[in-house]
């Protein structure tokens, strides 16, 4: 029975849970969903920033680090694989997204080298390095972007097996089975003996080097899957939603995003990451449906963008104060609730 | 001996505008000093602040009744977010606190922008942004007159806050509250004050730091980011000392406008955007504590 050892663990319910999730992901919503709009502009961007925000969740939900620097990788991932479908011919897609995720990955190994000695503002600081560093080289080193003038690239096409995947549907596709792929292993991760040794050095970093976890090992060990994620992420947002490259779309204000999501979904939770990207993503469209419907335009754009930016720190703080844990443990208080009437 | 002159004429240009980096990291280590929080809102308090003050002055207030008005309205924000946002966090951990503040600095950018306006403003203090004539007919060097300006304003607030905390007795309690907040207030120190107090002064140190960075590139959003570069000026002085705030502004104003000029070329240019932050890094790895910051003993 080794093959089944991977779901040993989990209960029954999980697994039907996760059954009935697949079932909605690859059957239910490419059946019913038509139209490209909520594939293009919802579906793709909502699971290419959750699997950033899975990254952005186990360096700081997990191992307690405090880095702000998501969007560096993320850049990092995204010409990585630009440059390797450019200039290794015929490398399948797929193989080209992980070796994107490990170029970034050892970009996080780089950059979660301060971890070792500082911890939060100080290593924040640190982390802000990465992602002016990783944007500024695009930039200014012309064979990144294959010398082109025009400063904006664009990416091509996703093509797996001899197939192109251009349609939004179809490009939903591959994401999902890579976010699929990529969630199932955070999880085991998270659950498993490299997970624990994120949380005891979250808690305390001293106590558990104490008791034998080698903190050299587990820090950078988390830096580098973080940034893994992060990397392919990257790959997938800009292949994917963005269709072009510009340094420019990975700029600190992502990593703000990222972080956001991370800290209203819920630090140290999985499903916090895809709850808190589906809320900073839909808010915006929320609340400029509301301007323009609710108020034909008679407020100006500039101001409901205001706005959202004052809803998600208040949002912030009320969270830090009243539910430190976000979004998800509001979601599991719900499902306890609803259990036990 | 041109070459030479060059050199001093670019380090003293960056200690210069290290002086407007050194005036935020001022609030930022005000704040800390008080309640170790680490205040990440500073930036925002920076834009905020002086987009106020200019606010006020498109209203038809003069010069000085603006600048006491938003005085009074950072004294404002200070009091709020002592209320609603660190009395209710009190006795977190101070990541808790850290992301509490980016909530907040997000607030005060969006509030900002949705009561001023986004576009770039200009502001006139009446100081030019170039070389004074006097001081190139006797040293040769070309040294902006807004850049000395701020230097003296800089070196002004510095002597006053130094004096505040050391001789009145609101500075004696800021001390005792910044040394152990429980002890303080039970022997009736009243710490709702104190706090005040370092609010509004953190207040005044960002609308004077938006002023002189207003002055310069304009009244606009990036002050935001450029207030980020006062991150790495607090990682080399250390967090709880106001000299150590100056002398890393000078140490990351000057290196940075060295490493430009003389390494920047090989690299295409633009390194000014992270070689603070990577400065910053090789100063954590041999002193994390900062020059002039308390030594971090953590137990089990």
């Amino acid at each position: 029975m080794k093959n089944n050892k991977i779901f040993m663990e989990y209960n029954k319910s999980d697994i039907i849970n996760f059954l009935l999730l697949m079932l909605i992901a690859f059957v239910l919503i490419p059946v019913t969903v038509k139209s490209g709009y909520w594939y293009s502009s919802i579906l793709i961007p909502w699971l290419c920033l959750a699997l950033a925000s899975i990254g952005q969740q186990i360096v700081m939900g997990y191992a307690g680090q405090l880095a702000l620097g998501a969007a560096g990788f993320m850049a990092a991932g995204a010409f990585a694989c630009y440059n390797l479908i450019l200039r290794v011919p015929d490398i399948p897609f797929f193989v080209a997204l992980v070796l994107s995720g490990l170029i970034a990955a050892a970009f996080g190994i780089l950059f979660g080298l301060p971890s070792l000695r500082v911890r939060g503002i100080y290593l924040m600081v640190a982390t802000l390095a990465s992602q002016f560093f990783i944007v500024w080289m695009i930039d200014k080193f012309g064979w990144f972007k294959n010398y082109d003038s025009s400063g904006i690239i664009t990416a091509q096409d996703i093509v797996i097996m001899g197939k192109s995947f251009t349609s939004p549907m179809e490009m939903y596709l591959v994401i999902v089975f890579v976010v699929t792929i990529l969630t199932l292993l955070a999880v085991n991760m998270a659950r498993g003996s490299t997970g624990r040794n994120w949380m005891a050095v979250r808690d305390m970093d001293i106590a558990a080097e104490s008791m034998g976890i080698s903190l050299l090992r587990t820090k950078l060990q988390a830096f580098a899957i973080s940034a893994f994620y992060c990397g392919v992420a990257g790959a997938l947002f800009a292949f994917t939603y963005l269709k072009s490259l510009e340094p420019v779309a990975f700029d600190i204000k992502l990593s703000f995003k990222i972080l956001f999501m991370v800290i209203l979904g819920g630090l140290g939770t999985i499903n916090g990451a895809f709850i808190g990207a589906a809320f900073i993503l839909l808010f915006p469209v929320l609340l400029n449906s509301v301007g323009n419907n609710v108020f034909h335009g008679a407020i100006d754009a500039t101001i409901i963008s205001s706005i959202e930016q004052v809803v998600f720190g208040v949002l912030i703080i009320v969270f830090m104060i009243y539910e430190p844990l976000g979004m998800a443990k509001l979601w599991e208080n719900l499902k306890f609730k609803v259990k036990n009437k | 001996m041109t070459e030479f002159l060059f050199f001093i004429e670019v380090v003293v240009a960056g200690l210069l505008a290290g002086t407007m980096y050194s005036l935020v990291a001022l609030g930022f280590v005000l704040i800390y000093k008080a309640s170790s929080t680490f205040n990440f809102a500073q930036g925002a308090m920076v834009f905020f602040a002086v987009l106020a003050f200019v606010g006020f002055m498109e209203l038809g207030l003069p010069f000085f009744v603006a600048f006491i008005v938003t005085i009074l309205l950072m004294g404002l924000v200070g009091y709020c977010t002592e209320r609603m946002v660190l009395k209710p966090l009190m006795n977190q951990s101070e990541d808790t606190l850290l992301m509490a503040t980016i909530g907040l600095g997000f607030v005060l950018e969006g509030l900002a922008q949705a009561a001023w306006g986004v576009e770039v403003r200009r502001l006139d203090l009446g100081i030019g942004d170039f070389p004074i004539q006097w001081i190139i007919d006797t040293f040769g060097l070309f040294v902006s007159a807004l850049d000395l300006t701020a230097g003296l304003v800089a070196a002004f607030l510095i002597i006053g806050l130094s004096l505040l905390f050391k001789y009145t007795k609101m500075g004696l309690g800021l001390r005792a509250v910044a040394d152990d907040p429980g002890a303080a207030s039970s022997i009736g120190i009243p710490l709702n004050n104190i706090m005040l107090l370092v609010w509004t002064a953190a207040g005044v140190v960002a609308l004077v730091a938006g002023m002189m960075w207003g002055a310069r590139a304009g009244v606009q959003f990036a002050l935001v980011d450029l207030a980020l570069k006062a991150l790495p000026v607090l990682i080399i002085g250390g967090f709880s000392s106001i000299p150590g705030a100056i002398i890393g502004g000078l140490i990351i104003g000057a290196s940075e406008k060295v490493l430009e000029v003389y390494i920047g070329p090989y690299f295409g240019g633009a390194i000014e955007g992270w070689a603070p932050y990577v400065l910053a890094i090789f100063f954590l790895l041999y002193r994390p504590e900062g020059l002039f910051g308390e030594k971090i003993i953590r137990r089990v």
